[in-house]
């Protein structure tokens, strides 16, 4: 079964770009090595690192089907940072790599502790319905 | 030289690859790197034979390709210590007729409870059913390098355990056949379930379950239970036809055109099954079987004889505590005795607490409480269901039941309670 892991960036203001460097390159080490630990275990599907919120833009479509860009948010609010989707045999396996996950290093080398949401990817069919 | 189509060569290669395993293992006991330098030898051959035709003695060609890559490996470091074991072993050997063991010996390493599922499935489809770690990726929607990483896995795993290369003994042997079968159920079902939208290629995976366990009833003819799961998944995918609709809706078994049900499937199925219960011992797979023939032998679906399967239902719920064998019960109970019966037998399952929180528990409700005229309260658990599930086109369905159970109430006369 698969699972999508997703995980938020702080809120404004203790965002990554403002850590010291040598708590970013502890950032960058943990992820690095989470990433190669899931690939060695023939769980990783996918894992994808979004670009920074400040980039985003809110899309709708306008009458005539254009698309109309907004590009102003609400202070505060939490964005998605990245995500891995995971090939696992069980809903706890999927939590035990999200704590992983969420204990990664923050400033000071601390464990951040953020929340990860842990969401099933849809499936086939069930084998039988009456 | 002859030559075949492609389907040929695929269908001689698969057949082959256990059996050119097990020969190449023997000569160099050596099952991780023997595994590889087979694969090898098979993508050769899927090079090769097409344009040069078959060789006189294909097996004798694919255990000569992968003997050299053993060498090769050999020479290798890390091999080296390989080669003191098996200099006393007579090369002329490896040629011998195959060990007609080799495909169960390598199914129950495969499926050596020290692996999880998901590895022992890979593994199996690879070393046993000869399909490449791509065409493995393929079937399972992930991506090459995470498919071979876990087949690697699974190959240290079965190092570190130590098994050797023989069939288990008398003592664990029941048991290491239940694993096996599981493996092999697990891999049907992972084909059968998927049989929509853009999974198509998932129907190997059916169609490979069946093979392979076709296999191991050739091998342990005796055997009830293979016969049994042989025969269940015979039974079950004479069916698939029948079970999508034009736009890949999924249509329940009550609602299915049986005229496109495959009935040489059904019938070898039951013939199968009708040898395996008169061996005198009743497994789950074959009553698992039993049901699924009474649902096939019923022309319409009102000749279903539910009686009977209330009554087959009922031994399976005594062999196994298995909470879906009791929600399926409950509808059998439905089909006899009125949907109040089942409804009564669900407040047990709600009791059981194992099923909360599970769309089918909720599905099955919204079915029976329809049945009952309690559109209404119907709708509600369809809706539940359809937010539960976390199948797609199930999803679709239940949602689908909903609304059309909701359209029933609209225009019908209000009920009073």
């Amino acid at each position: 079964m698969k699972y999508i892991l997703m995980m938020n960036t702080m809120k404004a203001g203790d965002g990554v770009p403002n850590w010291p460097k040598k708590d970013l390159q502890g950032l960058v080490a943990f992820m690095k090595n989470f990433d190669k630990e899931l690939r060695e275990s023939g769980e990783l599907v996918s894992a994808e690192g979004l670009a920074f919120p400040d980039q985003a833009k809110q899309v709708r479509a306008g009458k005539d089907g254009t698309p109309i860009t907004d590009g102003v948010f609400p202070e505060g609010k939490e964005f998605l940072a990245g995500y891995w989707i995971v090939d696992v045999d069980s809903p706890e396996r999927a939590y035990a790599i999200a704590a992983r996950a969420s204990a990664c290093p923050g400033p000071g080398g601390a464990p951040l502790n953020m929340p990860i949401e842990v969401r099933q990817v849809m499936s086939g069919p069930p084998p039988e319905m009456l | 030289m002859t030559r075949p189509s492609d389907i040929t060569y695929e269908h001689l290669l698969r057949e082959l690859a256990p059996q050119v395993l097990g020969a190449v293992i023997r000569r160099w006991r050596e099952f991780g790197t023997a595994e590889d330098a087979v694969q090898e030898s098979l993508i050769a051959a899927a090079v090769q034979w097409p344009r040069e035709g078959v060789p006189d003695n294909p097996r004798a060609w694919l255990i000569q390709v992968a003997s050299r890559r053993m060498t090769d490996y050999v020479r290798s470091e890390t091999a080296r210590r390989q080669r003191e074991t098996v200099a006393a072993i007579e090369h002329s050997e490896i040629y011998q007729p195959a060990h007609q063991d080799d495909t169960l010996i390598l199914l129950f390493m495969c499926c050596h409870p020290a692996l999880t599922s998901s590895s022992a499935i890979a593994l199996t489809l690879r070393a046993v059913g000869g399909l490449s770690t791509a065409e493995i990726a393929s079937a399972f929607l992930v991506p090459e390098a995470t498919m071979a990483q876990r087949i690697s896995r699974a190959k240290q795993s079965i190092k570190a355990s130590g098994v050797p290369f023989q069939l288990p003994t008398v003592e664990d042997r029941a048991s290491r056949l239940k694993a096996v079968l599981h493996v092999l159920y697990l891999i049907f079902n992972e084909g059968y379930t998927s049989s929509v939208g853009p999974h198509l290629q998932r129907l190997e995976l059916s169609r490979e379950a069946i093979r392979l366990t076709r296999s191991v009833h050739t091998l342990l003819p005796e055997d009830a239970e293979v016969e049994g799961l042989l025969a269940l998944m015979l039974l079950t995918d004479a069916r698939r036809p029948a079970r999508t609709g034009s736009d890949g809706e999924l249509i329940p078994l009550t609602k299915q055109d049986r005229a496109l049900w495959d009935q040489k499937q059904i019938s070898e199925g039951i013939a199968l099954l009708t040898t395996a219960l008169s061996k005198g011992s009743i497994g789950a797979y074959q009553l698992q079987a039993a049901i699924a023939a009474l649902h096939d032998e019923a022309a319409r679906v009102e000749d279903t004889d539910w009686p009977q399967i209330v009554a087959l239902y009922e031994l399976l719920k005594r062999m196994s505590d298995n909470p879906m064998v009791m929600l399926n019960h409950a509808i059998a109970v439905a089909m006899v005795g009125g949907p109040s019966a089942g409804l009564a037998l669900l407040s047990a399952l709600d009791a059981d607490g194992r099923l909360n929180g599970h769309h089918r528990l909720d599905a099955v409700r919204a079915h029976l409480l329809e049945m009952a005229g309690e559109l209404e309260a119907a709708v509600t658990h369809y809706r539940r269901a359809a937010s539960r599930t976390t199948s797609s086109p199930e999803r679709n369905y239940l949602a689908a039941q909903a609304a059309r159970v909701g359209d029933r109430t609209t225009c019908d006369v209000p009920r009073t309670t």
